[in-house]
């Protein structure tokens, strides 16, 4: 038998993999933040130190982590509104599966210019 | 015959303590925490697109990064406070978001109180460094070569 309960409301369906994708996301975030607060402050230690550091991030390979991270936040950021308009708008609950396509129609309406702008620069190397 | 299932309102007001399943002394942590999570949330869509498109889409992009860039945004209190906001509302979102990963999946008592501790510690240090950065930062360190400091140093 089974272990999968068949036709549950949220079991493998919209409700649980943006639930898990808002997870991952989050924490990826979040892992990033503390690298990048620890990046930054190098401007304390030095121009040249922190010169030094971003200029690693200046190529295709890191622009490509890049576009990674961005499309992270951009998902958590829509996916987050989404939660907040099911725990607080009336109807919330009732389109949330609706809810996650639009916050997916978002996220490529984003991604698309940011790609293509993030990419170019990366690839031509600016200038 | 028609069965008619009423059902009661769930019954409100206080919770006997020897019901709840956290000591008296917690209160409404928990509460203030989701609701904090969903306002700072909406200031951090706000606060980190405009980062992201001020740093990486306008003029030369991440190109155009480098200490004099920087220098020149925290010139500017309104960038300092925009950056300070973000270090302290992410730092906190984000470890409350952490804290909740770790009590769902950390079965262990053992485990959960080293993985919170850890997550406190780092997260109390990144808060720190970020904020003393921010308001100790010199955009004109002296000794640096004058090419790699915004052009206002030269006055």
């Amino acid at each position: 038998m089974s272990k999968t309960p068949a036709g549950t409301l949220y079991r493998g369906r919209e409700g649980m993999w943006s639930w898990v994708g808002h997870r991952v996301t989050g924490v990826a975030i979040f892992f990033f933040l503390l690298v990048h607060v620890l990046d930054t402050a190098l401007v304390r230690v030095s121009p040249d130190a922190y010169n030094a550091v971003i200029a690693t991030y200046k190529n295709p390979f890191m622009a490509l982590l890049e576009a990674g991270l961005v499309a992270a936040i951009v998902f958590h950021a829509f996916n987050g509104l989404r939660v907040i308009l099911i725990d607080f708008w009336k109807k919330g609950p009732k389109y949330q599966a609706k809810m996650l396509w639009g916050v997916i129609g978002l996220w490529v309406v984003v991604m698309v210019p940011f790609l293509i702008r993030h990419l170019s620069l990366a690839f031509t190397g600016g200038h | 015959m028609a069965v008619s299932t009423e059902i009661q309102a769930p019954r409100s007001g206080r919770i006997a303590p020897e019901y709840t399943r956290h000591g008296r002394s917690k209160g409404n942590f928990e509460m203030g925490a989701w609701l904090f999570m969903r306002l700072s949330g909406v200031v951090l869509v706000v606060l980190i697109f405009g980062h992201l498109f001020v740093n990486l889409m306008v003029g030369e992009g991440v190109h155009a990064i480098d200490f004099g860039f920087v220098a020149g945004k925290w010139a500017d209190p309104f960038w300092q406070v925009w950056d300070l906001s973000m270090l302290w509302l992410a730092m906190l979102h984000g470890t409350n978001g952490v804290r909740t990963i770790i009590n769902d999946y950390a079965e262990k008592d053992g485990t959960r109180i080293t993985l919170k501790t850890i997550l406190y510690v780092a997260s109390a240090v990144i808060v720190v460094l970020g904020t003393l950065v921010i308001f100790t930062f010199d955009p004109c360190p002296a000794g640096a070569a004058a090419e790699l400091l915004p052009s206002f140093c030269q006055a």
